[in-house]
């Protein structure tokens, strides 16, 4: 796809990436990427969970090395190692989870790492500390006392002090990653008075988010990715709210898997007014034999919580779950295996495997008890499930006892699935099941997730990946915040409506 | 690096491959023979039937330790407090094992009991009081030894019945407490590799997350390591006990430095998940046969102590480069 042409802006590029490609595991996670940063001009990265707006921004920030392509400081081609190197190259990044040191001062955190010291023995000088400190902030007209702890500050201040110290670095390149994602109204007004403050100064900065309309009130041009593709790089006046969620979707389904056309029998599972405080509020819905039931929304939008907690894996506060019509108290995962539920969790690498165990024995993990005779392990018995599983998945091995670890992406969550299924769930939870693995094996995971529809299972998908719940799905949840804020008829809507419904106003 | 997944174990990775395979896997059992066989060369009483005898009987106790702390280690802690606990467990043996004051048997299960009762205690605060095992055996380490010196009065207790330590003799020219050490060795090797809750273990310490994604109790599972552990040490202080024939409050101490090392040697990783009984019993035995070709060679105890320390961080460094 080609891009727009670029008006005409005077300034040169500080930064630069060209045509950059970046793989994990096997998985393209950018290819073919450029983009170019301007002093005092905003650009705004656009495009849905997985888009390879993260990526991108690491490689900018030296936390990736890329596989191809260049990156460019000044029109000179530059390698950043370590975010350390980019920092003394003037590129600073402001991560969504802010690292304060929370019992150092204002001051302190500052002038981490360059504080002004005594040549000798690095003594440090309190007063050029706290005048340096003062100096900065007042750059950004930000009224804060620079001796007070950090623990004190609110998110959003964090942040300004996160800033502060990136004009300490003499930053002239500042990445932020969605920055407005916890912080209120005011405090965005006032986030945007110090973004044009930096604007005056001449940095360049990249700014992240999701929410639109802060896009069109501060970004000069947009650039859009798509599945680690370059859609697209426009002048912010140029797009409108629709044209651009339309650029950031806008893609043909791919592999096209048939719908699961599965009779649907009696309600598996019902869940009423399911809330946990900070999480998700009030969450109820349905789930009917040989069902899928989707559930989108943006990230941090309270998704994973909530059905960690249908699992067990998580406590609710409040609400009520029915497995067949009786209601059930889940306390832990084994009383809600008990209850045939079962669930791929969404991070395979802190949730779903024990890397340290060969594929046989992840498989088995959630249903040894059917391998055993009293406590002792029939060896083969658990040969024969795991072969089965196997088989099932058609999961690439060198045999059941390879270690985990070494498959690819691809592979490893079908050994989560098949754990799943093994333990003979009615019920099934699929949290992300194609995050981060290649094509084809999100088109066996598409066919599996029919052919388990068709047996009669009940399955919920929470995917963030429209094309894909909008295929698979019976019916569909949007949850924004938390909350279910419609439930749609995949057949029937498009991810324009979806997106308009997940997006934080 | 590990093999393309298509290639069998000697597939085309070729000889260099295989050889590193196998060092890693028996790394340490060829350590073993080579020492072994240097110091045969070196010194003639060291290949003898006496001396091996006499070098299994030393590591018995370090043994019976090194396995139960295995069971800790590999599901992710650590267990600070087994010198302290082989202590009180001696001492409370010996208290009840006076001449005609009741039978052997009570004697040693009290001592046992006692052991128990400690790691029991380890692993409830650890799992539900949510402190880290280093702190929570940490404390126990102090705890114990004050129970143990109150127990005795803080002196030596005495008067042991021969029946108890008949347990440091031997049964045909075999130490016993080399037979216990087998024994406890066979039991939780076949455990850890045959039993649900052995595997538990593994996973549990492999990733905590995902054991309980699985629907594995966690909390359950250290309770079990943790006691089991605090039990083998009873035993090992019961076994200490009948060997100096008294219950000493001040004896074994920093015995739990020398069981974790022996289990790190043997190539269980501290973070957990990895590892087994095989490789700590020849973690174990390295370190006696260490001991005893030192003293053999008439090297002074103190620079024993040194050899002993560099040997410990030289092997588990050697280990993570073979692993990377």
């Amino acid at each position: 796809m080609c891009s727009q042409p670029h008006p005409p802006i005077a300034a040169a590029a500080i930064l630069e990436a060209r045509n950059v490609s970046k793989s994990f595991a096997g998985v393209k996670a950018l290819a073919d990427v450029s983009l170019t940063l301007r002093p005092g001009h905003v650009h705004a990265l656009m495009g849905e969970n997985g888009a390879g707006k993260s990526t991108l921004m690491k490689v900018l920030a030296g936390l990736h090395a890329v596989d191809s392509g260049e990156i460019l400081l000044d029109g000179r081609p530059i390698r950043l190692r370590s975010p350390r190197e980019a920092l003394r190259n003037g590129i600073a990044m402001i991560h969504q989870e802010l690292t304060p040191i929370p019992d150092l001062t204002v001051a302190e955190n500052i002038l981490l790492g360059h504080e002004p010291a005594a040549r000798l023995l690095g003594w440090i000088d309190r007063r050029a500390l706290r005048s340096e400190a003062r100096r900065l902030l007042d750059l950004l007209q930000i009224d804060l006392p620079v001796t007070g702890k950090m623990r004190h500050l609110s998110v959003a201040q964090v942040q300004t002090v996160e800033i502060a110290k990136a004009l300490g670095h003499n930053a002239r390149v500042l990445i932020m990653d969605e920055p407005t994602a916890a912080i209120s109204d005011r405090e965005v007004q006032a986030l945007f008075n110090v973004i044009a403050m930096l604007k005056q100064r001449g940095v360049a900065i990249v700014y992240i988010t999701h929410k639109m309309d802060e896009v069109f009130r501060i970004a000069d041009s947009i650039t859009v990715l798509r599945d680690g593709s370059h859609v697209g790089t426009y002048p912010a006046a140029g797009l409108d709210r629709g044209s651009l969620i339309a650029l950031m979707v806008g893609r043909p389904l791919g592999a096209v898997a048939s719908k699961a056309a599965a009779p649907k029998g009696e309600t598996t599972l019902s869940v009423r007014g399911l809330s946990r405080s900070g999480a998700f509020h009030n969450v109820s819905f349905d789930v009917r034999q040989g069902e899928v039931l989707g559930i989108t929304g943006l990230m941090g939008a309270g998704r994973t919580e909530m059905v960690s907690a249908v699992f067990g894996l998580v406590a609710a506060d409040a609400g009520e779950i029915r497995v067949a019509g009786v209601p059930v108290r889940i306390r832990c995962v084994a009383d809600a295996i008990r209850h045939g539920i079962g669930m791929v969790t969404e991070d395979r690498k802190a949730f779903g495997l024990v890397a340290t165990m060969s594929v046989q024995h992840n498989m088995t993990l959630a249903s040894l008890g059917d391998c055993c005779v009293g406590p002792l392990i029939r060896r083969a018995k658990e040969s024969a499930m795991a072969g089965a599983g196997m088989r099932t998945l058609a999961i690439k091995t060198s045999g059941p006892r390879q270690a985990v670890g070494q498959l690819s992406g691809g592979n490893q969550q079908k050994v989560v699935i098949a754990r799943s299924l093994l333990a003979g769930p009615s019920i099934i939870i699929l949290d992300e099941p194609t995050r981060g693995i290649d094509v084809g094996a999100k088109g066996e995971v598409y066919a599996l997730v029919a052919q388990l529809a068709r047996q009669g299972k009940s399955i919920v998908l929470v995917s963030s990946e429209l094309p894909e719940v909008l295929m698979l799905s019976d019916r569909l949840l949007v949850m924004r915040q938390g909350s279910v804020v419609a439930e749609l008829d995949p057949s029937r809507t498009s991810q324009e409506e979806v997106l308009r419904y997940a997006m934080p106003l | 690096m590990p093999c393309p997944s298509e290639t069998g174990p000697f597939g085309r990775c070729g000889t260099a491959a295989a050889m590193r395979r196998l060092l890693r896997q028996f790394g340490i059992v060829i350590a073993l023979m080579l020492i072994g066989a240097a110091l045969a060369a070196a010194t003639p009483s060291f290949f003898t039937a006496a001396n091996l005898i006499n070098v299994v009987r030393q590591i018995a106790i370090n043994g019976i330790l090194a396995v139960g702390v295995t069971f800790v280690l590999l599901t992710g802690g650590v267990d600070l407090s087994l010198g302290s606990v082989v202590a009180l467990a001696g001492v409370i043996a010996a208290g009840f094992a006076h001449p005609g004051d009741y039978p052997v048997v009570v004697a040693a299960a009290m001592g046992i009991l006692a052991g128990t009762a400690c790691g029991a205690t380890n692993g409830l605060v650890i799992t539900r009081g949510g402190v880290a095992p280093f702190i929570v055996t940490l404390g126990m380490m102090t705890v114990a030894r004050g129970l143990a010196l109150v127990a005795s009065g803080g002196k030596p207790v005495s008067n042991m019945s021969p029946d108890l330590t008949r347990l440091a003799g031997d049964i045909l020219g075999l130490p016993v407490p080399v037979l216990i050490l087998a024994a406890v060795s066979l039991v939780s090797w076949a455990f850890l590799g045959n039993t649900r809750l052995g595997r538990y273990v593994y996973a549990v310490g492999g990733n905590e997350n995902a054991a309980r994604a699985a629907g594995i109790n966690v909390n359950r599972v250290k309770m079990f390591a943790y006691t089991l552990c605090g039990a083998l040490a009873g035993l090992a202080g019961v076994v200490l006990a009948a060997r100096i024939t008294t219950g000493q409050p001040n004896a074994a101490v920093a015995y739990e430095l020398d069981a974790i090392a022996a289990v790190v040697i043997g190539g269980t990783s501290l973070s957990g998940g990895v590892g087994g009984i095989g490789g700590t019993l020849s973690g174990v035995l390295l370190m006696g046969v260490i001991n005893n070709g030192l003293d053999l060679l008439n090297v002074s105890s103190y620079y024993q102590q040194i050899i002993k320390g560099i040997i410990i961080v030289g092997a588990v460094w050697l280990d993570r480069r073979q692993k990377e």
